[in-house]
């Protein structure tokens, strides 16, 4: 194994707990990630030692908590390979950031009948704030296409991006896994004249990262699938685009100059953070960082593909053509998501039985349902792995499975 | 703790497997509503027929898990030839047991908030009682309900 998981095990406290009178076998983490002693220590110091608002006191323990704040920042900006910490702008979610890209640059950019193009396999983030545009602006969405086998079906790319303002689209899939082309599909926004975003939500927590690298204009992710606290996300933009994108949400923290007449927006990135900020989160999600760098991104990389590679092979041994896995084939083309249907059990009704056997696994559209339309699964169950699964945990979801199948056929 | 024997009764995986009244009603004249669980993506389709303020007839259509399912499965037995005054009753009775372990606000369990009539009899739904003990799983027992309720209101607006 490329991560020493029983010791990465004991970093968090969580995994410690029983349910049902049995462990926990936690294979959520596309939904949201645990978070390790490092994290919950970072935030609690935080709030005991220097808790106080940013960017204004005068006093000590106000230049603390702004240290704080942007020391987040900055080990975020590194951690993604942008060009600066005003590249980073923390917002509550990838969702809010999905959106800030949609509302603030979208409005002020796009008009009638300007494509945006989109895929299939988007999660419903990075797909209603642009209905939203259809109905405000009439922009018209193209999607590019998924294959049966689970990858984006790219033959009609240079069509679609034709004429294209905006590619849109996820690095890696939250139902299938898949890791998308990214800088193919960069290219091609950016030789259609259009501009590149991301929804990296899937794959900043488990692959190396460099948004410099990939060229895009806009990546957005979120703190809470990546080990650090709810209530903090990412949008990453170019300072180009950011400076040329009016302000999202307004009032305090986001402006230099306030009269009754207008406003002067701050410098970047606070011009996009108004209010105050996620300050405690901030701090969370800094040492989640440096908790993945220490593991090492490639090592976390390296883990997954070993445990899903064990994970695809041990399902399809034991449960043969009764379990359908959607998704690439191959461990290495996909991240550690494995959506399955087995047989023709609801996945509610697998997850509830699931739970019986302290496994936690997610049934339902996973937020994706033109692409649920699309696989002919109105929902399947969901496991996804992250640092701390290891192979007893996949055989855990095998044994749990039999329970389910044996419950429901008695 | 509640176990799984509370929640899948024997005569839910009956209408489960061999669910009663499925398929659909031209409509019009029949009316038809599309219910969704947003939650698990759970989609239930009601058609009802509907004369003399009698539900003449149902099909139930969609597609869900074993709970949504067999709930509109026992909903469609329970609510054929009643009156639209009964199956309001029935609805609210249903409804009533299914709010039972509901929390109040100071997290005590609350008694029943729903005003039902005693005299409403629930018969074999009674076996879907075990659902209040998994909160998660009380929106795919009502969806059904809901629909109906939803169809039989777009009826009477139209009469």
């Amino acid at each position: 194994m490329s991560l020493d998981v029983a010791a990465i095990k004991k970093d968090f406290p969580i995994l410690e707990r029983e349910v049902h009178g049995g462990r926990l076998v936690y294979l959520d983490s596309a939904n949201t990630s645990q978070k390790p002693r490092a994290v919950l220590d970072a935030m609690a110091q935080y709030y005991e030692q220097s808790n106080a608002n940013v960017h204004r006191g005068t006093y000590l323990i106000a230049e603390e908590a702004t240290a704080a704040l942007e020391g987040g920042r900055a080990k975020v900006a590194r951690f993604i390979g942008a060009g600066a910490a005003r590249e980073v702008v923390f917002t509550k979610n990838a969702t809010e950031a999905l959106n800030l890209v949609a509302k603030a640059w979208g409005r002020a950019n796009l008009r009638a009948g300007d494509p945006v193009v989109l895929t299939e396999l988007e999660h419903h983030a990075n797909i209603v704030p642009w209905h939203q545009l259809v109905e405000e602006i009439g922009i018209e969405l193209r999607w590019i296409p998924v294959g049966g086998d689970g990858h984006l079906d790219l033959r009609d790319l240079d069509r679609l991006v034709d004429g294209a303002r905006i590619v849109s689209f996820a690095a890696m899939s939250n139902v299938l896994g898949t890791i998308t082309p990214i800088e193919r599909l960069v290219g091609a926004a950016h030789a259609a004249g259009a501009i590149a975003v991301i929804d990296a939500s899937q794959f900043v927590p488990h692959l190396a990262t460099d948004v410099r690298d990939w060229g895009a204009d806009f990546v957005a992710f979120t703190g809470h699938k990546m080990c650090g606290p709810t209530g903090i996300g990412v949008l990453w933009g170019t300072e180009t685009i950011l400076d040329a994108t009016p302000p999202f949400l307004t009032g305090g923290e986001m402006i230099l100059n306030v009269t009754k007449e207008g406003f002067t927006a701050n410098e970047l990135p606070w011009k996009f953070e108004a209010g105050t900020p996620p300050i405690a989160e901030a701090v969370g999600l800094g040492a989640a960082v440096d908790y993945l760098s220490s593991l090492g991104m490639d090592a976390v990389r390296a883990h997954e593909v070993e445990l899903t590679g064990y994970a695809l092979r041990l399902l399809h041994a034991r449960f043969g053509d009764d379990l359908v896995i959607h998704g690439p084939a191959e461990a290495t083309e996909r991240g550690g998501v494995i959506s399955f249907t087995y047989r023709d059990l609801h996945p509610h009704d697998l997850t509830q039985v699931f739970d019986e056997h302290g496994v936690c696994v997610r049934a339902g559209h996973h937020c994706a349902k033109p692409l649920m339309r699309v696989l002919g699964a109105p929902a399947t169950a969901r496991a996804s792995l992250y640092v701390y699964n290891d192979e007893a945990d996949v055989d855990a979801l095998a044994d749990a499975i039999a329970a389910a199948a044996d419950f429901f056929t008695r | 703790m509640p176990g799984l024997e509370d929640l899948y009764r024997e005569i839910i995986l009956d209408h489960y497997r061999s669910p009663r009244n499925r398929g659909e009603l031209p409509a019009p004249p029949a009316t038809r509503v599309e219910g969704f669980n947003p939650l698990c993506g759970d989609e239930i389709v009601v058609y009802v027929d509907v004369h003399d303020r009698t539900v003449s007839d149902i099909r139930i259509g969609g597609q869900g898990c074993s709970i949504s399912q067999s709930s509109a499965s026992m909903m469609s037995a329970a609510v054929k030839g009643k009156t639209l005054d009964e199956i309001k009753a029935l609805t609210r009775a249903f409804k009533g047991m299914m709010s039972i372990h509901e929390q109040t606000l100071d997290g005590e369990d609350a008694d029943a908030p729903i005003e039902v009539d005693p005299d409403v009899k629930l018969g074999d739904l009674e076996a879907l009682r075990g659902v209040v003990k998994f909160p998660v799983r009380i929106k795919c027992a009502t969806l059904s309900w809901n629909t109906l309720i939803q169809a039989i209101d777009e009826t009477a607006a139209g009469a």
